[in-house]
């Protein structure tokens, strides 16, 4: 049971963790200077909350990892965390388009959680989910205000979300790890959170008047350690200054 | 004799590192304080998951107790119930006012989880009091505060974001 445990906390921090680098790179390159704060903050509670369920995967392994051994001394095929965080940032539509996605799904998740049996996860939860309130407001306010926008803003919201949507299968594949921690009531069986989640998309994306896309799904496997091309470049980067200087301390 | 209002009153000098005109006992994010012998555990709460501040609350704390002769201070981070801004005293408020930030509203509970409207309540100036304000972004310099303009003395301000 801590095993399923220990991965699901792994899936937890490894989200947060990977959109919160990508959102960091827009740190000074942000379209306007609010907006640049904005993706930073938004980096910054996701990098915060990642920390908050890796410290706890460790402790839950039992092994004596913390969370940055588990943040930087993981390969690629270690991280679960879901495809479409991994993806490049793109241009700011792609990016406000995914945090959208997400954002909505892990709200519905955090709800979940917040029952939680295991206290330390609830209470993470409950922080993460006031946090991902704010996250969720600020996306669908930009998807809205790009799909109803000028002509360009609206090609390049549409273009993001066609782009995205196809990645938003992972969000509901539910495997053994998932259906062990639901049934010991410590996690959430992802493939429940689908009407809400597609509800509440589908009326932002209405409003917005941009048209929801139907792909079939992508390529999944994040949750098993397989990956894009890109997360291996992204992990290079964020991890090369503590591989470089092993136990280096302020 | 070291009591629990000892401590507490130590805890008043630890400032916010990043608000530095209000304490951490008038934040709202100490939970408590247990003397057990020589040992002081204090329990505290984070703001914000990412709060960078977090960190150097927890050494600040640490230190202002072993100035005053503790030498057995044990900082324990608890996340159950999560911080709200209604844990931040009156005279906090006020202090953040005088400040320059506008010190936070009620907590709002089932805040929309996608505001296509714009934001309902309005922040006063802390400078002019003016009820005349735009918001210019829910995020600002730190996580705890957005950024806001007064269109009454045309002066930029932070607001303390009710969370």
């Amino acid at each position: 049971m801590s095993q399923a445990l220990f991965e699901y906390l792994l899936r937890l921090g490894d989200d947060r963790l990977v959109l919160g680098h990508r959102n960091a790179e827009w740190c000074g390159h942000g379209p306007i200077l609010e907006e640049d704060i904005a993706i930073s903050n938004l980096a910054l509670d996701l990098t915060g909350e990642a920390q908050l369920f890796l410290e706890l995967a460790g402790k839950v392994e039992g092994l004596g990892r913390d969370a940055d051994q588990l943040a930087y001394w993981r390969d690629e095929t270690q991280f679960r965390n879901l495809q479409l965080l991994e993806l490049p940032k793109g241009d700011f539509a792609f990016t406000m388009v995914r945090q959208f996605l997400f954002s909505a799904w892990s709200h519905f998740l955090l709800e979940g959680l917040i029952q939680s049996k295991q206290e330390d996860l609830k209470g993470i939860a409950a922080k993460a989910q006031k946090e991902n309130r704010y996250h969720l407001r600020h996306a669908s306010e930009w998807v809205v205000r790009l799909g109803d926008g000028t002509e360009e803003s609206h090609r390049r919201a549409q273009a993001a979300l066609d782009q995205a949507w196809p990645w938003t299968g992972e969000f509901f594949l539910a495997d053994d790890v998932d259906r062990v921690v639901a049934a010991e009531g410590l996690g959430v069986d992802p493939s429940g959170l689908r009407p809400p989640w597609e509800a509440l998309v589908t009326d932002v994306i209405r409003r917005a008047t941009l048209t929801v896309p139907s792909p079939p799904m992508r390529m999944v496997g994040g949750r098993k350690g397989r990956h894009t091309e890109y997360l291996g470049h992204m992990l290079a980067e964020m991890q090369v200054v503590a591989r470089s200087h092993p136990g280096a301390k302020w | 004799m070291v009591t629990t209002d000892w401590v507490m009153e130590v805890l008043h000098e630890v400032k916010d590192p990043e608000v530095p005109a209000i304490d951490v006992v008038e934040l709202g994010i100490v939970r408590g304080a247990v003397v057990e012998g020589e040992r002081v555990t204090v329990t505290v709460t984070p703001t914000y998951s990412g709060c960078p501040a977090t960190k150097v609350i927890e050494y600040e704390i640490e230190s202002a107790l072993r100035r005053h002769g503790v030498a057995d201070v044990v900082v324990n981070t608890v996340f159950n119930p999560p911080w709200t801004t209604d844990w931040i005293t009156e005279e906090a408020r006020e202090k953040l006012r005088v400040y320059g930030i506008a010190p936070p509203g009620k907590a709002p509970h089932g805040l929309d989880l996608v505001s296509l409207g714009g934001p309902t309540r309005t922040v006063p100036c802390p400078y002019c009091g003016s009820s005349n304000t735009l918001r210019e972004s829910e995020f600002g310099s730190t996580a705890c505060k957005s950024i806001h303009s007064c269109k009454g003395c045309h002066q930029p301000f932070e607001h303390f974001k009710a969370i």
